[in-house]
C-alpha cells in the first residue's frame, strides 16, 4: 500500500509541473479532434460526410414540412377535402384524431371505452413493476394474478354496473397486449419445462418433448393460428364454441414455448458440466439441482436471445388478422378503410409502427441493462 | 381497397374446396380415435328444423358473421360501429326475430375463416359479401338464402382513353391482381373476343389501383362495386369511366347452416320483405301510414292481414319492424352503396329493369 501512494506522488509530482490542470491540445481529444479524425479524415471522406450530412438535412426538413408544417391536424366531420387537397405534401393527422379510439380499442362500445383504457394502463403498470429488481419476490405472482384477473373483470364486465362485452368487439391495443403477455407467460414457463424435458433422461418424456418442439417449429405459426380457427371447431360438438381469442390465444402460446425451449436448452447446455457435477456432490435432488444452481446461471446467460424472441412474439401477435381479430395493426387498418380515410396508410401505419416501436425498444434497453447487471461477475 | 376483399369471394373457392377434402380426412383419422368425432359429424346436420330461430330467440342476440372490414358492405365506422350493407342485412335479421336492431353480435370474419365460422355454429347466419357458387352450395354443409347483391367483373378506364366499350380493348394493357379467378375471367374473356392484351399483375389493391393512375395500365379490373369505390376515391371521379360490360357472375348472398329450413326461410323472406317494401313504396319513414293503405299485399305484408308472420315462426309485424329499423332494399342501398358510386344497375328492381325480385306476400 505504501508503495503505491509513494508511486503516484511520485507520479503526481513529475506530471504537475505546470501548476493549474492543462487540458490537452484541441488537435488530439475533443468533438473536433473527433470529427476530423473520423469525418474529414480525407478528401473523399469529407465529400462523404457533406453529401450525406446534404441528404440527411434535406429529408429531415421535407419529414418537418410533411409532418408538421403542412400537415392537417382536424377536419370537421369526415370531410377530409384538407387532407386530399395537399396532394402529398402534408401528413394528414386528421385521420389519427378521428380514428384514434377505434385504433387503440377496436370495436369496444364507445362509452365503454375507458375499460380497455384502462386495462392498458394496468398492463404498463404490470411490466414496470415487475422490472423493477426490488419488486422481485413471491409477491409478484399475486400481483399478476391480481392484476390480470383486474383485466379481465374490466374487459369483460358484466359486474358492478358494467355491461357485459363479448370477446369479439374487442380489439386495438388491448389484444396485441393481452396475446403478447398471456401468450408469453405462459409459454416461458411451459419453455422451461420443456427445455429440461428434452434433456432428461427418461425417454418417454424426453421423445414428448421433442415431438412438440419438432412438430409446433415445424410449421409457420400463421397454419397454427388456422388449425386453431378453421379446423379445431369442426371437431368440438354442436354448441360448444371455445373463444375464438383464446384458441388464437393458445396457439400462441404453445408455439411461443416451442421457441422459447430452444432458447432455453442453449442456455442448459452452455453450462459448464461441473455445475451439474458439483451439485450433485453436494447431494441436492434434481429440483434443488436445477432450481438453485442450472436454472439461475442458464437463463442469465441466454437473456439476449430470450429478449429477441420476446420482441419477435410482441409483433407476431399482429398475425391474428388472418382469423379476424382487431388487434392493433388490423384495427390501424380497418380504420383506413372507409371511403372518406382511404388513401392515408402512411400516417396511420406510421402511429401504430410509433407504438410497436415503444414497447420493442423498452423492452430491448431493459433487457440490455438487464444483462449488465446479472452478468457484473462476469466482467471481473 | 374493395376490389380485394370483394375478390375474396372466388379467390377462396378453390381453398374451400380442398379445406374441406382435408377436413373429411381429419375428421375420419379422429373418428376412428374419438368419440368427440361422432359430435363433429352429427353437427353437419345441424339441428333440428324450427328450433333454431327459437334458440337465437332463448339466446336473445343473433350472431352474423361479416367482413373485417370492406367499404360500404361492413366496416366499423370511428366509434367501433358496424357500418353497411351487409350489417344492415344482420340488423334486419335481429329485428324481424328478436325485434331489436341493436340485439346481434357481428363477428369479423376472413375469407379463410368464414365458412367454418358458419359451420361449427359460431355464428348464426353469414351476410358477408360472398358469392353464391354451386361447389359452395353442395359441398361445404351450408345454403345460401337469396343474392341480394348481384356483382360482377367490369372494366374502368379513363374517360380521355374515349373507350365506350371493352370490345374496344383490343391491344390494351390491363391492370389485375394474381391468383383471383379475376384474372382467369379476364384470360376467359379475351380469348372468347379475340382481344390481345399486355396484363400487368400486381398483388396488392393500392398498388394496382396506383398503377391505374399513374397510367401504367390503359383500364383497370375488378369486380364492378370495387371499381366503383375505386372511382369514387380517385380525385376526379368522373375522368374515369366504368364500362357497361360484366364479365362475370358474382352473385352475392348470405348464407346459413344446412339442414334448418325455418332459419332459412326467415333470412331469405327477411330481403324478400325488403324488395317487396320497396316495390310498394313503403319506406322507413312512411311505414306507419302505410299501415293503412288498402293495397291487399301492403295488408298481409306488414302483417295487417293475414298470418304471414306465423308461418315463418315470427310475429306478425316482423316485416313492418324490419321497414321500420334499416328501410327498404333501395333504402339501404343508398345509404350504404350509393355513396361509393355504385349504380343500382342489375339491383335496380325487376320493374326497372333490374334483377330485384321478390316471390308474391300471400
Amino acid at each position: 500500500m505504501g508503495d503505491v501512494t509513494q508511486k503516484i506522488e511520485l507520479g503526481t509530482s513529475v506530471a504537475a509541473v505546470p501548476e493549474a490542470p492543462r487540458s490537452p491540445p484541441m488537435a488530439t481529444i475533443g468533438p473536433i479532434a473527433w470529427l476530423r479524425a473520423n469525418l474529414f479524415s480525407s478528401w473523399l471522406s469529407t465529400a462523404v460526410t457533406l453529401l450525406l450530412l446534404y441528404l440527411v438535412i434535406r429529408w429531415a426538413v421535407g419529414l418537418v414540412d410533411w409532418g408538421i408544417i403542412n400537415a392537417v391536424w382536424s377536419v370537421p366531420n369526415n370531410q377530409t377535402q384538407a387532407c386530399r387537397e395537399l396532394k402529398g405534401t402534408g401528413a394528414c393527422w386528421a385521420v389519427i384524431t378521428e380514428k384514434h379510439r377505434f385504433i387503440l380499442f377496436g370495436t369496444y362500445p364507445y362509452e365503454e371505452q375507458w375499460r380497455p383504457l384502462i386495462s392498458i394502463l394496468i398492463f404498463i403498470g404490470l411490466f414496470i413493476v415487475s422490472a423493477m429488481r426490488r419488486f422481485w419476490r413471491k409477491e409478484l405472482a399475486l400481483i399478476w394474478i391480481a392484476a390480470l384477473s383486474a383485466i379481465g373483470i374490466l374487459m369483460w364486465g358484466g359486474v358492478f354496473g358494467m355491461p357485459y362485452v363479448p370477446q369479439e368487439r374487442w380489439g386495438g391495443l388491448v389484444i396485441t397486449l393481452i396475446l403478447a403477455t398471456f401468450g408469453l407467460a405462459f409459454a416461458f414457463p411451459l419453455s422451461i419445462l420443456v427445455a429440461l424435458g428434452r434433456r432428461s433422461q427418461l425417454p418417454a418424456i424426453k421423445v414428448l418433448c421433442v415431438l412438440y418442439v419438432e412438430l409446433i417449429r415445424g410449421v409457420p405459426l400463421i397454419s397454427l393460428l388456422f388449425m386453431a380457427s378453421v379446423m379445431f371447431p369442426l371437431f368440438l360438438p354442436e354448441g360448444m364454441n371455445i373463444d375464438k381469442l383464446l384458441r388464437a390465444q393458445i396457439a400462441i402460446i404453445l408455439f411461443a414455448g416451442a421457441y422459447l425451449a430452444e432458447v432455453v436448452r442453449g442456455g442448459l447446455q452452455a453450462l459448464p458440466k461441473g455445475q451439474y457435477e458439483a451439485a450433485d456432490a453436494l447431494g441436492l435432488s434434481y429440483w434443488q439441482k436445477t432450481g438453485l444452481i442450472v436454472l439461475p446461471q442458464a437463463l442469465r446467460l441466454v437473456i439476449p436471445p430470450l429478449v429477441n424472441t420476446f420482441i419477435g412474439f410482441f409483433k407476431d401477435t399482429s398475425l391474428v388478422l388472418i382469423i379476424g381479430i382487431f388487434d392493433l395493426l388490423t384495427a390501424g387498418k380497418t380504420a383506413i378503410i372507409e371511403p372518406a380515410w382511404q388513401g392515408f396508410g402512411v400516417e396511420v401505419y406510421l402511429t401504430v409502427g410509433a407504438i410497436y416501436f415503444v414497447f420493442c425498444f423498452a423492452m430491448s434497453k431493459y433487457s440490455q441493462s438487464l444483462e449488465a447487471e446479472l452478468n457484473r461477475h462476469r466482467r471481473r | 381497397m374493395q376490389g380485394g376483399a370483394e375478390r375474396e369471394t372466388d379467390l377462396m373457392q378453390p381453398f374451400g374446396l380442398s379445406l374441406t377434402r382435408a377436413l373429411t380426412t381429419a375428421a375420419i383419422g379422429f373418428t376412428l380415435a374419438l368419440p368427440l368425432a361422432a359430435q363433429a359429424q352429427q353437427q353437419a346436420q345441424a339441428p333440428a328444423a324450427g328450433s333454431f330461430v327459437e334458440t337465437i330467440r332463448n339466446r336473445g342476440t343473433l350472431v352474423c358473421a361479416v367482413n373485417t372490414g370492406l367499404a360500404g358492405f361492413a366496416q366499423p365506422d370511428s366509434q367501433g360501429v358496424w357500418r353497411g350493407f351487409d350489417a344492415d342485412y344482420c340488423r334486419a335479421y335481429a329485428v324481424a326475430i328478436l325485434g331489436d336492431p341493436n340485439k346481434v353480435r357481428f363477428v369479423p370474419t376472413t375469407a379463410q375463416n368464414r365458412f367454418t365460422a358458419l359451420q361449427s355454429g359460431e355464428v348464426d347466419v353469414m351476410a358477408r359479401n360472398t358469392t353464391w357458387t354451386l361447389s359452395r352450395d353442395t359441398s361445404l354443409g351450408l345454403n345460401f338464402a337469396a343474392v341480394n347483391f348481384y356483382d360482377g367483373q367490369g372494366f374502368m378506364v379513363k374517360q380521355s382513353l374515349g373507350v365506350k366499350s371493352a370490345k374496344e380493348l383490343d391491344g390494351a394493357t390491363i391492370c389485375v391482381q394474381p391468383g383471383t379467378t379475376t384474372e382467369q375471367n379476364l384470360t376467359d374473356w379475351a380469348r372468347s373476343n379475340n382481344i390481345r392484351f399486355t396484363p400487368v399483375v400486381i398483388e396488392r389493391v393500392e398498388e394496382v389501383v396506383g398503377a391505374y393512375a399513374s397510367g401504367r395500365c390503359d383500364a383497370y379490373t375488378t369486380d364492378v362495386s370495387g371499381l366503383a369505390a375505386t372511382r369514387s376515391a380517385q380525385p376526379n371521379p368522373e375522368e374515369h369511366v366504368i364500362l357497361p360490360e360484366v364479365i362475370s357472375k358474382e352473385p352475392l348472398a348470405p348464407a346459413v347452416r344446412q339442414g334448418d329450413p325455418r332459419f332459412e326461410d326467415v333470412v331469405r323472406w327477411v330481403h324478400f320483405a325488403l324488395v317487396s317494401a320497396e316495390e310498394l313504396g313503403i319506406t322507413q319513414a312512411n311505414v306507419g301510414q302505410m299501415m293503412n293503405d288498402p293495397r291487399p299485399e301492403v295488408q298481409r305484408l306488414l302483417g295487417r292481414n293475414g298470418d304471414l308472420g306465423k308461418m315463418l315462426g315470427l310475429d306478425d309485424a316482423w316485416a313492418a319492424n324490419v321497414i321500420k329499423a334499416i328501410g327498404n332494399y333501395g333504402e339501404v342501398f343508398q345509404r350504404n352503396l350509393t355513396p361509393l358510386g355504385i349504380q343500382r344497375g342489375p339491383n335496380a328492381l325487376w320493374t326497372k329493369g333490374g334483377l330485384q325480385y321478390s316471390p308474391p306476400f300471400r
